[in-house]
């Protein structure tokens, strides 16, 4: 895992669902990175166009909600994102991230949703648990992520930490 | 403190005397389920980690793992086809007997099968690749959806982790109305909590008006509970329920309940004779308006079916409302298994359906998730008995989707726009 990401964010409301991350007419794909190229298509056609490698999507509550495809994190992966930051997110969509190793799920505090501008050029700290707003030359703490949670991601996915016990 | 029924189930799964909610506990699982989206992921999940675990030559044990082909069935497409090939494969593999595949008899929408075949029992822990299958807590199981690579790990170590979840009970008492269902009561506590209100908990349902209910009527609150995110939902078993079982196995039933002091996040105490008919409008399951207040929205299209509306309770109720009427928009009307679709015709419900004009499909959920048959075009309204209605889930981004219970949508089939089924009239 590298500790320090660093990229652009995306920002969208609440209850960002599964089909709008990835529609169900895809779930057939086996293809990853077929999956990336319609990757956010339900709700922002124009994601796959201006998202790059390293960007955040930065989301409200509740983010992930709906279907359990573990299509959705694998599509956002490799569509080049490192990590979503939201209020909260569905539990499938937060199991499916952290134990398939595809992104790391990062909540955060209403007040830092509301700082973050679609656009910011940020920093995410893992390990320390904050965020630096280069575009705005702030600093925001990341709520604590569950130390189980943090062992699978260290590692790389379920499957790794089962291995390195 | 005492512990609720779920609690129970994990405790005993994982080897511990007691839990509470908060604990994270590596439960042993004791059914999975795998159907044709989710069987060829944990295939290439297999396949990925190769150069990590090595090759995947035998699983945990074949006789708890059980698939059905469901979603785009039949296929649609060379690739769905592969990947119907994909499940073939791995059921030979692995040795996986419990399999349903369509065209060979029994097959349909795994949440039905699931307690229809009786493949989850009072007690177990069950996952499987869906987030609907919450749906078997119906019969007294801890029963949460889960991701491929999930799946995928417990077909090898037959165990997985879950943070025990708080409990939130619906004591729901007092007799539905005529006309009122489980799918307008699930719509009711969904708007009252919010699509997020059971997020990482538990929803149980108990109460005179649940025990009043069939055990179909039950699977829709049950699965309904995923669309107010709840990890799982239970209903502590009864003995309707446990003979609707015992009808299908002759497995042991050893059902599992709450101690008398079980600690809930939250009680809620409905009143079911004041739940009216409701629909949920776009874009969410939690924006519930009563069918009455939106009788002016046209539709143009009606869909029957689904694992929450498509099952032998919810086809009788439609054909109850269809019978001797003719459907004034298109109307799909799709059976959630094969047995589901031989129980409609042995009770006469295919041909009220057909005289209806309606048409009737073969067993798939294609159509709730807009990936085979009936997908719906830009700006084309439907009333569906399906559980979520987000944007682009039943065809194009601009579709709209109102969910409603069978006897809501057939009124509306009936006339053309959104209608309380009490105001159809003779």
């Amino acid at each position: 895992m590298e500790e320090i990401l660093r990229g652009r964010v995306h920002k969208y409301g609440d209850n960002v669902d599964t089909d709008s991350i990835i529609p169900g007419r895809f779930l057939k794909e086996m293809d990853p990175k077929k999956l990336a190229e319609h990757a956010m298509e339900g709700i922002d056609p124009n994601f796959v166009k201006k998202v790059k490698p390293g960007d955040f999507v930065v989301a409200g509550r509740n983010f992930g909600c709906g279907s359990s495809r573990e299509h959705a994190p694998i599509a956002l992966r490799y569509a080049g994102i490192k990590a979503v930051l939201a209020k909260s997110f569905a539990r499938i969509f937060y199991r499916n991230a952290i134990d398939g190793g595809h992104l790391i799920p990062i909540e955060i505090d209403d007040s830092v949703y509301d700082k973050l501008s679609d656009g910011d050029e940020i920093e995410v700290d893992v390990s320390k648990g904050i965020i630096r707003n280069l575009t705005k030359n702030e600093v925001y703490n990341i709520r604590p992520i569950p130390e189980l949670v943090m062992k699978i991601i260290k590692a790389g996915g379920i499957f790794m930490f089962r291995y390195e016990q | 403190m005492g512990m609720t029924v779920t609690e129970k189930i994990l405790a005993r799964a994982s080897g511990k005397r007691t839990v509470s909610p908060g604990d994270v506990v590596f439960a042993n699982v004791d059914k999975v389920m795998m159907h044709d989206v989710g069987g060829p992921g944990v295939w290439a999940v297999f396949q990925d980690l190769k150069p990590i675990i090595g090759e995947v030559e035998k699983i945990w044990d074949p006789d708890k793992v059980w698939m059905t082909e469901d979603h785009f069935v039949p296929p649609i497409d060379k690739q769905s086809a592969e990947n119907i090939k994909i499940l073939e494969d791995f059921a030979k593999k692995y040795g996986i007997r419990k399999y349903f595949r369509y065209g060979l008899g029994q097959y349909g929408v795994c949440h039905t099968l699931s307690y229809e075949e009786a493949l989850v029992l009072p007690g177990e822990v069950y996952v499987g690749t869906d987030s609907h299958t919450n749906t078997a807590g119906v019969v007294g199981a801890f029963a949460a959806g889960l991701g491929h690579t999930d799946i995928a790990y417990v077909l090898v170590h037959g165990k997985t982790w879950f943070r025990v979840p708080e409990t939130l009970l619906f004591k729901v008492d007092g007799e539905l109305q005529p006309y009122s269902t489980a799918k307008d009561l699930s719509l009711a506590i969904i708007s009252e909590i919010g699509t997020d209100g059971a997020n990482y908990k538990a929803m149980q349902f108990s109460g005179s008006a649940i025990k009043a209910m069939d055990v179909d009527e039950r699977a829709t609150l049950t699965n309904m509970s995923t669309e107010a995110g709840a990890k799982n939902a239970i209903i502590e078993p009864d003995e309707r329920l446990l003979q609707y079982l015992r009808s299908r196995t002759n497995s042991q039933l050893t059902p599992v309940y709450g101690d008398e002091d079980a600690e809930f996040f939250e009680v809620y105490d409905i009143d079911a004779r004041t739940i009216e008919p409701l629909v949920a409008k776009p874009y969410s399951p939690g924006n519930v308006s009563s069918a009455r207040e939106l009788s002016d929205v046209e539709v143009d299209r009606v869909y029957i079916g689904s694992c929450t509306g498509g099952k032998i309770t919810d086809l009788r109720m439609a054909a109850s409302i269809l019978k001797g009427r003719k459907v004034k928009v298109r109307t799909e009307i799709v059976p959630a298994t094969q047995k589901t679709y031989m129980q409609a015709l042995k009770e006469g419900l295919i041909e009220i359906f057909l005289q209806s004009g309606a048409l009737v499909g073969a067993p798939t959920c294609g159509l709730c998730f807009g990936g085979h048959m009936g997908v719906l075009r830009k700006g084309e309204v439907c009333i569906s008995t399906t559980n979520r209605n987000f944007p682009g889930r039943m065809g194009d981004r601009e579709s709209k989707t109102y969910l409603a219970s069978p006897l809501t949508a057939a009124a509306a089939a009936v006339t053309g726009r959104i209608t309380d089924p009490r105001d159809l009239g003779g």
